[in-house]
């Protein structure tokens, strides 16, 4: 990773007087894979559209090697974009798609009698046949140089759009969920796809998705965001093993997150019981927030528990089962190898590196409790959330354009 | 279910009778070598000779393709911005636009023939007093100057009338083009180094061109056939084809008429069918890309 090329400035948006963006502050590296996350409605995609210059935020600044770009259009960025549905040209065959930009005539300042001229330049047409077959070669499209767009499967036209906006070298790459309409296996081939490439031509790729497992596969750093503001920036590893609030700790995989009670450092208390842990730095008798990560609670007969449940679900996940443990009316979440009946009195052991104290926040609360859990209610309440980001960001973009 | 009975046979055969049975007698009597529009005097193509030696069906068809190509390339050039224009604004302002553009495709065309008329005899008499007004005043009488803005009824009313009646066709056209058009489409080209306009010239515009050539063709038959509202527009220097048509009718029904018929009708048919086979081929491209 290089030294700093991207910098936003408290970045404020609004659209009809409802705030979109709240004093954004952030740093992108060169070279860096970059990843804005967060749900529906968040302002990750607004994020990025600022970068690309499509949209121009109300207050702030944004600086590209520390010079201010606020007003600079999208064309004269050395800024690409993937666009969430591609937005290939139907009307060109693959070679056309990927040469479109560099079949635009650059302005290029020229020393001439002492004098800088300024002109436009075409690139020779040798140049570009190089370019668009290099970078074929690169996304692993070759041979389809005279295909049409609508012959292409969805994961192809994935590779050219990524094609079209590399070849113009850009010093960014922004992604605006480009993996969102390909299926699992695709997708998953594509997360291993997209990294190499970015090793490969060495670039910055700033990446926006509401798939916390996309993230943490290919990110350097990952920026969650939730209502217009960033909740957490981090490499994967701290956001997942030290997430700062209840809403970073339940969208970054499954978390158990209980009321507790900070008594000294080093030892917290819930369910009226101390319990060793390795956080410290609270205020003596300070109220937190417990986090406790369903791979990390063991299963042990009643007698050697340090907390004892009831068994209320099991689901079957191939590689594990999902376990609802009730806990004094608290559902908790634990997956295991091991099988326990529905049921079944057991008892938990947790070891002091298995607990994340953070703490009270905004969120406190609201997550975390596994009450209502069953796989029917996570998937719907998933698609709803897609479709809501599907129309409200089609009809920002539309605002958006119509400026 | 069985649908095809021979009662409802009957009655679409009947229909098309009906539909296209005068069309028909038209086009046999344009071939009679006979004065009379009822007796059967053998088959000749006179009366189309004498069609193309007349004076009068020949200037008047020379103005109608005139007005009739000098209309579309213009109703379509300002339907194809508007329906543009329309798509970029918010609903409810687009919504009434729409209405306010689907009123003349509904309103009989007497009715615009007339108020059309009234229009420009008002605006002719206007400019008529006010180029009077100027040439009355001593400035203009000192420098010996004249002015005269009015106008009259004539090829150029004809032609702003058919403009008009035209642009509503063109938008119905464009405008489900660009309910389709991917909104990401001119910001991916502006993102690739193009500016607004080339995006628009080399992306936006290559897609809407099939909805802009059918809105084109459509306006073409509209002006090429148009009666009513021509002859309320045209005053008394120019006439069009259907105009003279209607001429020689009121005199005595030659069949020289029934050949001119022949070939306008020939004409709408064949740009009918052209328009038609090119949507069907869109459809069918259509389906065949969502199929993937």
């Amino acid at each position: 990773m290089g030294k700093e090329l991207i910098r936003l400035v408290d970045c404020c948006m609004s659209y009809d007087g409802e705030q979109v963006l709240d004093h954004i502050n952030l740093y992108i590296n060169d070279r860096e894979f970059l990843t804005l996350l967060g749900p529906s409605g968040c302002g990750k995609t607004t994020t990025l559209r600022i970068i690309g210059g499509f949209t121009t935020p109300v207050s702030g600044e944004v600086l590209f090697d520390g010079r201010r770009m606020n007003d600079i259009p999208p064309h004269q960025r050395q800024v690409n974009t993937v666009f969430q549905r591609y937005a290939l040209f139907p009307h060109l065959d693959v070679f056309e798609n990927v040469a479109f930009g560099l079949r635009i005539p650059k302005v290029v300042e020229e020393e001439r009698n002492g004098r800088t001229v300024r002109r436009k330049k075409k690139l020779p047409e040798k140049e570009i046949q190089e370019r668009v077959l290099e970078m074929l070669e690169v996304v692993s499209l070759k041979g389809f140089e005279h295909r049409r767009i609508t012959e292409l499967s969805g994961g192809q036209q994935q590779r050219v759009a990524i094609a079209r906006a590399l070849v113009n070298r850009p010093k960014v790459l922004l992604l605006d969920e480009p993996l969102g309409a390909l299926d699992l296996k695709l997708r998953k081939d594509m997360q291993i796809e997209l990294k190499r490439i970015q090793q490969q031509v060495g670039i910055t790729f700033i990446y926006v998705t509401h798939d916390q497992e996309e993230a943490l596969t290919m990110s350097d750093t990952i920026v969650v965001m939730d209502k217009g503001t960033i909740q957490q920036i981090g490499t994967p590893e701290d956001i997942y093993n030290e997430p700062k609030n209840a809403f970073v700790a339940d969208f970054i995989g499954e978390s158990n997150i209980i009321d507790g009670v900070m008594v000294r450092d080093r030892v917290v208390k819930m369910y009226g019981r101390e319990f060793a842990c390795l956080d410290g730095g609270f205020a003596e008798n300070e109220p937190v927030d417990v986090v406790i990560r369903p791979e990390d609670i063991d299963i042990v007969p009643p007698e050697e528990g340090q907390l004892v449940g009831t068994v209320t679900n099991v689901t079957f996940k191939g590689m594990q089962y999902d376990i609802i443990v009730d806990f004094k009316g608290f559902k908790w979440l634990i997956q295991t190898t091991d099988h326990s009946p529905e049921g079944r009195h057991i008892g938990v052991k947790i070891d002091p590196d298995g607990f994340h104290i953070m703490k009270k926040s905004q969120y406190s609360g609201m997550f975390g409790d596994y009450s209502s859990y069953s796989e029917e209610y996570e998937e719907l309440s998933d698609a709803d959330a897609l479709d809501e980001e599907d129309d409200g960001e089609a009809a920002r973009r539309e605002d958006g354009y119509a400026e | 279910m069985k649908k095809n009975g021979v009662l409802s046979r009957l009655f679409v055969a009947v229909m098309f009778l009906f539909l296209y049975a005068p069309i028909f007698v038209l086009i046999v009597f344009s071939f009679n070598d006979s004065k009379s529009n009822a007796v059967w005097g053998g088959f000749t193509l006179d009366w189309y000779r004498e069609l193309l030696g007349n004076r009068t069906v020949l200037s008047a068809l020379q103005t109608t393709l005139e007005v009739s190509i000098l209309a579309t390339i213009i109703a379509t050039v300002v339907g194809t911005a508007a329906a543009i224009g329309f798509s970029s604004m918010k609903r409810r302002p687009r919504n009434l636009c729409l209405t306010v553009n689907n009123i003349p495709l509904t309103n009989a065309d007497i009715i615009t023939g007339v108020s059309m008329m009234l229009l420009f005899v008002f605006a002719g008499q206007v400019l008529a007093d006010f180029s009077g007004w100027l040439n009355a005043q001593e400035w203009a009488v000192n420098a010996n100057l004249w002015f005269d803005f009015s106008f009259n009824l004539g090829f150029i009313t004809l032609l702003i009338a058919h403009i008009t009646f035209d642009i509503p066709y063109v938008i119905v056209s464009v405008l489900p083009k660009l309910h389709q058009l991917d909104p990401n489409l001119a910001e991916a080209a502006m993102d690739l180094g193009a500016t607004r306009w080339t995006a628009f010239r080399k992306v936006v515009l290559p897609e809407l061109m099939p909805g802009i050539v059918n809105g084109l063709l459509i306006a073409f038959t509209m002006s090429i056939d148009d009666f009513v509202i021509s002859y309320f527009t045209a005053g008394s220097q120019a006439s069009t084809l259907s105009m003279v048509v209607y001429s020689m009718v009121r005199r005595r029904v030659s069949p020289e008429i029934n050949a001119l018929s022949t070939l306008m009708f020939v004409a709408v048919l064949l740009l009918l069918v052209i328009i038609n086979l090119r949507q069907a081929r869109q459809d069918a491209r259509r389906q065949a890309a969502l199929r993937r």
